[in-house]
């Protein structure tokens, strides 16, 4: 275990200091009371000998002290189990909330690069972990300590051979858990992996049914799932059987103490030493006793796997974030002039993409970027947005440097539209007010009307009000693509980036984009992702980019004059 | 529920073995309470010695005979209950692969998943437990009573208000908190998906400085969550004191009432010691059949889920006769409609058409106007509702499986590829396919350039579905797929979307070049992949608005018209 993550973990919890300390004290008491119920209960079937020979004063007396321990050891084990909760719940809280926090500051890159999956799980599964392991850990920790000790010290006052013997049959114990936990720790890593892989194969094939049944791939495939199904069966079957082993062989260990405490005790009671009620103490002390160091292999796990999580967690929260901003000055635009000077760029130091790249595009006009698909397009929308920022060069908006900006006053001031439609539960009309929160219902419905989607939102079940699910499920993909219009149009920017592309749209929807489109370009300085001939012949500047990289620039005909890249393209 | 029990028949004699032992262990552990009041009665308050030690040495035994009956069923137990899982999910899976796409669509594919290693895993415990506690807590909360009561009838007294107490606590709590857990999932998944929409959105969001919004979002529904989770913690937590007080009451009570049946001679001082060990064997026996009422519920939703994938009878069947290769007619569509299940307006309907031996034909028509359907007709992925297939003048409902698998190829929309090299990818419809066939139809296919260009060309390595390549380079590695068939059937379902207009030009024209002999069925959205086709459907809103050749349909069909126009108009045909 990590100490710095555990120091780390210390103080996230510590920061609820009044829960942490109520935490202490309930699992003390609670765990002192439990101790001398038995002990107590012994006193009182002490008193009861024989037949005509009860004390009755004295088991009452007795009998209500034993009530009051066993409430009072019930309401400090409910406050134990309340305040751990909260504590628990609140202290990941916190971490998902810090982790989130660094998430909206890193840098593009971070995202491009990880997989969203393992994002996810780590401030969901992450995070449960840690909740379950480490505080339902240490709470059991430090309960057990005080069983121990508690039991130990008790046992010892009373006999001291017999307590020696309960240790020693504990210390066995302690070695076969240990044996039990090594190997089904193992079979279960195993397990989860082999699980794992099946899932993935299944759905691999599932969901691609149509191929498998269109090549009569059924039998291989069969085969295929029939061997990592049968290893799953090896380790499964182990991992269950040596993990069922645990409760018997505990009981086992516990009936060897507490056969052996009867015999030694019934023995010594015989020599005169010791009553019959301190027997039935003592036979209850050695099962106490030995039920935490028999859960301790599977708390050290617990906490493990709770400070590995606590570590992935971390990990997140000390990704490097974008520089602070906040000193700079806001952009301030002027039309619209974007001059690319000098600018070097790459995703990989090993492999050069832009080199030296010198653009100008003046106010108002358009820049068409083409290239056959997965030329690297977006790259020239990273750079302006700077999601990446430029290697070496600069690039300067109406004469002021997007470095020496804010962020989002840069961002603030492009449109942009891309074939990737983001949208996010929630209306329509939050949709579509999503760059401008204070926009009025006016102003809404003009976005919309500019991005030809008003007819369509009017004919919702709940036109402006209806709900989006998920990633637009319940709309169709030019439906999405028109609302990121109408989204950027109410935000009324000075320069824009669009992607023309809009596959799987039909061809109605997609000449009403095409208008928007049109309409959103007058007079506005454009960057356009290109696929459309007329779009390409019309603009002031050509960038055309393949493996990455831009291999030639100019206008329409100065590129068909070349005869190069773009002609060839042009020509197919 | 009855589909499942025959797979438990293969390990009959685990599960009469298993709970038969684990029944005489608590056989064993019930008795030694009573040795140990007799080893105190006897022995100890006798001052017998050698009693003490016989009756330790006799108690040593019952453990030991109690730790291997144990053992024995505990291996019963994993046997059976693994075996009974891997042959469930291996049924599980030969079922769905005979399901048509109707059905599987039904179901769903991440739930499927769910099924086949979700709930097969809460069965596998439902099993495992069915042998292990089904038998042994019940048995040791009666056989406890049993003992209890005779030890003394009377004091028994005292489990008569006791038990009802105990089983109304459990059954509050787990009435109030069941509920509960649910909407805790629910916030979860509501907390899942502000974080997963602000990761896939990221650059929206930040184009648009929402980062400040979206942190208060999270943290909402964060808070939400908590508070959710706080309040399930609180009645939760009243599990443990409640049932441990009530138990240690009992204990109290046995003590008193116990001291006065000592006091009139009924009853000796190690009885009472055996009595209050009775009442937390009976108590915590009890604490373990409530858990398993739970883990039968959740296990028979399960069962339910399972025996639904195991009962569906496949809906396509296939008949045993030959296609007919020589037939001039490759496919005709009689009078055909087709109503996907669950929605109420036709996909396609009253399709008329015959595709000609040897012919190119192109379909074209907008997103939703039934191309796709049409063609999915063909390999069988769906079975029309009204009216006939024919393929190569038989009824394809007649075709054997295999003769329909040989002669119809097929490339979709989504280019599907699976894990492992891409000769594996090349060779699912051929499992001996030569390097040298593998190149021709990467040749075909416009791939071998960018093959080639990968480190290991053929052997390169292939990430789940594809991901490490891109969109056209996945496009083409499927068509060259459905090549290696070399089936007289080839239908390519708008499978060049992703490609350049050069790439789409050179696929065509290679293609063409390759299959000459070949039926050629050809969907697309633009007009550049299917205006030099023998002839051409154009589809609107599920029926045929025109068939003709590009000259033709310019002439006669409005809707082609149209869309030729708006992709004239607007650029797009590199072709010109």
């Amino acid at each position: 275990m990590n100490k710095g993550v555990l120091k780390r973990l210390y103080r996230y919890i510590a920061g609820n200091k009044k829960y942490l300390y109520f935490v202490i004290i309930s699992a003390v008491l609670a765990n002192i009371f439990m101790l001398a119920a038995p002990y107590i209960s012994g006193r009182a079937i002490d008193f009861i000998r024989g037949e005509g020979d009860v004390n009755f004063s004295m088991v009452i007396k007795i009998s209500s002290v034993l009530l009051g321990v066993y409430v009072l050891n019930a309401l400090f084990t409910w406050g134990m189990t309340v305040f751990t909760n909260h504590l628990s719940n609140r202290t990941i809280e916190r971490m998902r909330s810090d982790a989130f926090k660094r998430l909206s500051r890193l840098p593009l890159s971070y995202f491009d690069n990880h997989s969203h999956g393992d994002i996810i799980s780590r401030l969901t599964n992450d995070t449960d972990a840690v909740s379950d392991g480490l505080l339902q850990g240490i709470t059991q920790l430090f309960a057990g300590l005080v069983t121990v000790v508690g039991s130990l010290a008790v046992m010892f006052s009373l006999d001291y051979k017999i307590a020696l013997c309960v240790v020693a049959v504990t210390v066995l114990c302690v070695f076969v858990s240990r044996f039990i936990a090594v190997n089904s720790g193992k079979m279960f890593r195993m397990q989860a992996a082999v699980t794992g892989e099946l899932n993935g194969y299944v759905s691999e094939i599932v969901g691609n049914m149509k191929v498998v049944k269109a090549f009569g791939y059924e039998e291989r495939s069969g085969e295929a799932f029939g061997k990592i199904n049968s290893r799953l069966y090896d380790c499964g079957q182990k991992a269950q059987f040596y993990s069922s082993l645990v409760n018997p062989t505990t009981r086992y260990i516990n009936n060897l103490a507490y056969i052996g405490v009867g015999v030694l005790g019934g023995l010594a009671a015989i020599a005169g030493g010791l009553s019959v009620g301190i027997i039935s103490s003592f036979l209850i002390y050695a099962t106490q006793f030995a039920r935490p160091i028999n859960d301790m292999t599977s708390i050290l796990t617990q906490l493990q796997s709770a400070t590995a999580a606590a570590a992935r967690i971390f990990a997140l929260t000390d990704e490097r974030p974008e520089t602070d901003d906040s000193s700079r000055p806001e952009l301030k635009l002027d039309g619209g002039e974007v001059v690319f000077d000098g600018v070097n760029f790459s995703y990989d130091k090993n492999r050069e993409l832009i080199k030296n790249l010198n653009i100008t595009a003046k106010k108002g006009q358009r820049v068409a970027i083409v290239g056959p698909t997965g030329a690297g397009k977006t790259t020239i929308v990273n750079l302006l947005m700077n999601f990446y920022g430029a290697d070496k060069g600069a690039i300067i908006v109406d004469g002021q440097d997007i470095d020496s900006v804010t962020r989002d006053s840069l961002r603030k001031s492009f449109g942009m539209v891309l074939q990737d439609t983001w949208l996010f539960s929630g209306t329509v009309r939050e949709n579509i007010a999503y760059g401008k929160a204070d926009a009025t219902d006016a102003e809404i419905e003009a976005a919309a009307r500019a991005a030809e989607a008003h007819g369509f939102i009017k004919r919702l079940p709940q036109g402006y009000d209806t709900m989006i699910t998920e990633d637009g499920g319940n709309l169709s993909s030019g439906q999405k693509q028109l609302l990121t219009i109408a989204r950027a149009m109410l935000t009324d920017p000075e320069v824009l980036i669009l992607d023309e592309a809009t596959s799987n749209v039909d061809t109605m929807t997609e000449r009403r984009i095409q208008r928007a489109f049109l309409k959103m370009m007058e007079g506005r300085t454009s960057f356009i992702i290109a696929h459309r001939l007329s779009t390409i012949r019309e603009a002031d500047l050509i960038l055309v980019m393949d493996n990455g990289a831009i291999v030639e620039q100019g206008t329409h005909d100065e590129l068909l004059a070349k005869n190069g890249f773009y002609a060839k393209l042009y020509n197919s | 529920m009855k589909r499942l029990f025959p797979f438990l028949k293969p390990y009959r004699l685990q599960l009469t073995i298993g709970p038969f032992f684990k029944l005489s262990e608590a056989v064993l552990e019930i008795l030694i309470p009573t040795f140990m009041a007799m080893l105190i009665d006897n022995g100890v308050n006798v001052g017998d010695r050698s009693y003490v030690i016989k009756m330790g040495i006799f108690m040593l035994i019952v453990a030991t005979c109690g730790v291997i009956f144990a053992l024995i069923c505990q291996y019963s137990a994993s046997i059976a209950s693994q075996g009974f899982g891997t042959d469930v999910r291996r049924a599980m899976f030969k079922k769905i692969g005979t399901l048509s796409f109707s059905q599987i669509d039904k179901f769903g594919t991440p739930s499927l998943i769910n099924r086949i290693t979700g709930d097969v895993n809460q069965l596998q415990g439902a099993v495992a437990m069915l042998i292990r506690l089904v038998i042994r807590a019940p048995f040791l909360c009666v056989g406890g009573l049993v003992m209890a009561m005779s030890i003394d009838l009377k004091l028994s007294i005292i489990f008569m208000i006791v038990i009802p107490l105990f089983v109304l606590v459990l059954f509050l709590v787990m009435f109030k908190a069941v509920p509960l857990y649910k909407s805790v999932q629910t916030k979860l998944d509501r907390l899942t998906l502000v974080l997963r929409e602000n990761l896939s959105g990221v650059r929206v969001i930040r184009a648009f400085a929402g980062t400040g919004r979206e942190r208060r979002r999270f943290d909402d529904k964060n808070d939400e969550y908590a508070r959710v989770a706080i309040r399930v913690g609180r009645i939760a937590a009243l599990t443990n004191p409640l049932t441990t007080i009530i138990m240690n009451l009992a204990a109290i009570a046995v003590i008193y009432f116990g001291g006065l049946r000592v006091y009139s001679g009924n009853l000796t001082q190690g009885e009472v010691i055996a009595f209050i060990n009775y009442i937390t064997q009976i108590l915590n026996a009890m604490i373990v059949l409530a858990n398993l009422v739970v883990l039968y519920t959740k296990a028979y939703a399960s069962a339910l889920r399972v025996s639904e994938v195991l009962a569906e009878e496949p809906d396509i069947k296939y008949g045993d006769k030959e296609f007919n290769e020589q037939s001039n007619a490759a496919v005709e569509f009689r009078n055909v409609s087709l109503t996907y299940g669950g929605s109420g307006a036709p996909a396609i309907e009253n399709i008329n058409l015959t595709v000609h031996r040897g012919e190119t034909l192109g379909i074209i028509g907008g997103t939703g106007s039934g191309k796709t359907t049409l063609v999915s007709l063909i390999p069988r992925f769906y079975d029309a509702t009204e009216g006939e297939v024919l393929l190569g003048g038989v009824n394809i409902k007649e075709i054997s499986e295999s003769e329909l698998r040989k002669n119809v190829a097929i490339v979709q929309q989504r280019a599907n590829l699976f894990s492992g090299t891409i000769a594996d990818n090349l060779r699912m419809a051929k499992a001996d396919a030569s390097e040298g066939e593998m190149r021709s139809a990467a040749d075909t296919a416009q791939a071998s350039e960018f093959v080639n260009r990968l480190g290991k060309g053929f052997d390169t390595h292939v990430s789940q579905s594809g991901n490490n390549l891109s969109g056209g380079q996945k496009q083409r590695l499927t068509i060259a797929r459905a090549l290696m068939k070399n089936s007289p059937i080839l239908i390519l379902d708008d499978s060049a979307s992703a490609l350049d207009y050069a790439t789409d030009a050179s696929l065509r024209r290679a293609i063409k070049e390759n299959t000459e002999s070949k039926t050629v069925i050809i969907v697309s959205q633009r007009v550049n992949s299917v205006k030099n086709s023998d002839r051409i459907v154009v589809m609107d809103d599920g029926v045929i608005v025109g068939v003709g050749t590009h000259s033709e349909l310019i002439k006669t069909c409005g809707i082609y018209r149209e869309i030729c126009v708006s992709q004239e108009q607007y650029g797009g045909d590199g072709d010109e």
